[in-house]
């Protein structure tokens, strides 16, 4: 799989070719997950530490992680701040590294993120020298908090989690990739992947899929067809798409018409 | 507004009038809206909608697919104790009837937990008879400091408590709480509860909600369906006190569970015959009007049906099950609390699980 070594995305120190994370929740069978990791070129992926069972013989989702990739534990579980600062500690002492995504959740029917309690947890994640990439609302200021806080990445959602219903958040997404100097990880809610490619279009630095792929009847194929259409997107962005016309220009310059006579 | 004053709501409702005015394309129209309201359930549960179970299946499935994944979660339950003070027509348990009563002691639930650790599983379920003064709360709790050595999550199965006892529990490594109402009918309860603490429907009624304000994080509610009558009586009213305890508690994850009556010692029979169709009908009814909460499925159940629900919405099952104290281990176990159906053990339904290209679960918890 070509990749274009001159556009990594450099999180916490870790230069990544691939701007598509995936996930290891929902399959089938995680003895799957190699292959979907191979078919989609992603290089970083999460688990939540709650289902890791670093005890178990077998049943262990570790187990079917590759090497090669760049492991994403998150706070799945947590309804607050503190809970959330303490699965990490045990992630961390797990020995699933310094990277964490920050799931903040006390909405078990929508199970949308608590942006408050997320940006707390973000500041003392962020001291103790985690890398934290904290699963958001699309919402400008929480993101400044987070940018504050020492997150290293901000991931809003684009629609509820495990909806499939798309970049639903786009205008706000898009605000956020203009103004906000981290990398903007879209997070959740992409279905299919021209959705992924539209985010990654607009301008957000990666996207992460977990459902979309996990609950496709070929999550293989899936998972190859959300790399490209991420790598399309990116490509997409980088060659700078042209203007879109709005069909209203008129060349007879009825508002600066003036300037020629003066 | 408390669920009392919820259920209260519905006392002018003519269910079996309502049921039976539902036609096809009412339920047509419930299945394209994007969220349900109880009546919007009551209608998947009446006649017409059983008519229609492979368009609601296909909906159930997909929903669940959306929000579960192709897993399931596995746990199995240990009786600590069966003394019981209460005279539950419909139990074996039922204090009235002569069988061998028994309680582990701190020594056989070790070897327990260890025996059923050995399977791989991480998720347990306690239960007790109802006899406070015998499975103290303190005992509950020495008992689940015993097994938090040996499981990532502790669930409860016991009399009702207080909100200060869940708490207590709570401390001590418990996180769900499984509690049936048993019937909604407080009339009907009240005939079936005839004597011992169980029969306060008030206090078992709120027990869920108690559950929540203590911080359990998981909590099933249910009833044991062929005690009414009418079998939508009951299905329609769990429902609604999970939908009521998900909206007030968004915190706690809900769940219900749907058992049917099996076989046990004493003679009780059910009120009314809860058919396969019918449970696959409320099992899908359920996963529509309620798509983010957690559906469990037990041993009452076949193996054969339990294999062809599993697509259908469900996200936890026993397996491994004795319903006696002591059960795992012990060669003089005690009376089983009613006859299992499906004797499968763990690895029998990881490889059932997995046949069906779903992904058996151990581990969904880490306490910290």
């Amino acid at each position: 799989m070509e990749a274009n070594n001159n556009d990594a995305l450099v999180i916490g120190g870790v230069s990544l070719t691939s701007r598509l994370f995936t996930g290891t929740g929902k399959y089938g069978s995680d003895t799957i997950i190699p292959d979907v990791c191979a078919s989609s070129g992603s290089q970083v992926i999460t688990v939540a530490l709650r289902r890791v069972d670093t005890n178990a013989a077998t049943g262990n989702v570790m187990q079917h992680i590759p090497k090669h990739m760049q492991l994403l534990p998150n706070t799945s579980g947590a309804r607050n701040a503190d809970e959330a600062v303490r699965i990490a500690r045990l992630a961390r002492a797990a020995g699933c590294g310094d990277w964490i995504k920050i799931e903040v959740i006390s909405d078990n029917k929508y199970l949308l993120p608590d942006g408050y309690e997320t940006a707390k947890a973000t500041e003392i994640l962020a001291k103790e020298g985690f890398v934290v990439l904290p699963y958001v609302n699309a919402d400008l200021y929480i993101a400044r908090d987070l940018v504050n806080a020492g997150a290293a990445a901000v991931m809003p959602l684009g629609a509820p989690i495990g909806s499939n219903r798309g970049l639903k958040t786009k205008e706000m997404v898009r605000i956020l990739i203009d103004e906000i100097s981290l990398p903007i990880i879209v997070d959740a809610g992409i279905g299919a992947p021209s959705q992924a490619c539209e985010a990654m279009e607009m301008g957000a630095a990666a996207c992460l899929v977990n459902t979309a792929i996990a609950a496709a009847g070929d999550p293989v194929a899936m998972g190859r067809a959300f790399g490209e259409a991420v790598r399309a997107g990116r490509a997409a962005y980088l060659a700078q798409t042209a203007t879109v016309s709005t069909g209203t220009a008129d060349a007879s310059s009825p508002l600066t018409g003036f300037l020629g006579g003066m | 507004m408390g669920f009392l004053e919820i259920l209260a709501q519905y006392d002018t409702l003519d269910m079996a009038a309502y049921l039976a005015a539902v036609q096809p394309a009412d339920v047509e129209r419930v299945l394209a809206k994007h969220s349900l309201t109880p009546h919007d359930y009551l209608t998947l549960l009446s006649p017409a909608a059983e008519g229609m179970l492979e368009v609601m299946a296909q909906k159930a499935n997909e929903i669940s697919l959306r929000h579960f994944g192709r897993t399931i979660q596995l746990f199995t339950p240990l009786y600590l104790a069966n003394y019981c003070t209460n005279q539950c027509v419909y139990c074996g348990f039922n204090t009235a009837n002569k069988i061998s009563r028994m309680q582990l002691t701190a020594e056989e639930l070790t070897k327990e937990a260890q025996a059923i650790a050995a399977t791989g599983l991480k998720h347990i379920l306690i239960l007790t008879g109802d006899a406070p003064a015998k499975s103290t709360v303190e005992y509950i709790g020495d008992c689940s400091n015993i097994l938090r050595e040996y499981f990532s999550s502790i669930s409860i199965e016991v009399y009702a408590m207080t909100q200060g006892e869940y708490a207590y529990l709570i401390d001590r490594g418990v996180d769900g709480l499984t509690i049936y109402q048993e019937t909604y009918n407080k009339p009907l309860y009240e005939e079936l509860h005839p004597k011992g603490p169980k029969r306060d429907y008030g206090f078992r009624l709120d027990a869920p909600e108690r559950g929540c304000k203590a911080g359990m994080r998981t909590v099933n509610v249910g009833a044991l369906l062929g005690l009414e009558s009418v079998w939508q009586r009951d299905a329609f009213y769990t429902g609604v006190h999970a939908e009521y305890l998900q909206r007030k508690y968004p915190g706690t994850n809900i769940a219900i569970s749907l058992p049917r009556m099996r076989p046990h010692a004493g003679s009780y029979q059910p009120a009314s015959i809860v058919t396969d169709k019918h449970l696959v009908q409320l099992m899908l009814a359920q996963r529509i009007f309620l798509p983010s909460v957690g559906i469990t499925v037990s041993t009452r159940e076949p193996a054969a049906l339990r294999d062809n629900l599993m697509p259908l919405g469900v996200t936890k099952m026993s397996a491994g099950v004795t319903t006696a104290v002591g059960g795992h281990t012990a060669d003089n176990s005690s009376t089983e609390q009613f006859e299992i159906s499906d004797p499968r053990s763990v690895d029998e339904m990881c490889s059932a699980i997995e046949a069906r290209g779903f992904q058996p679960i151990f581990k969904d918890w880490e306490p910290f």
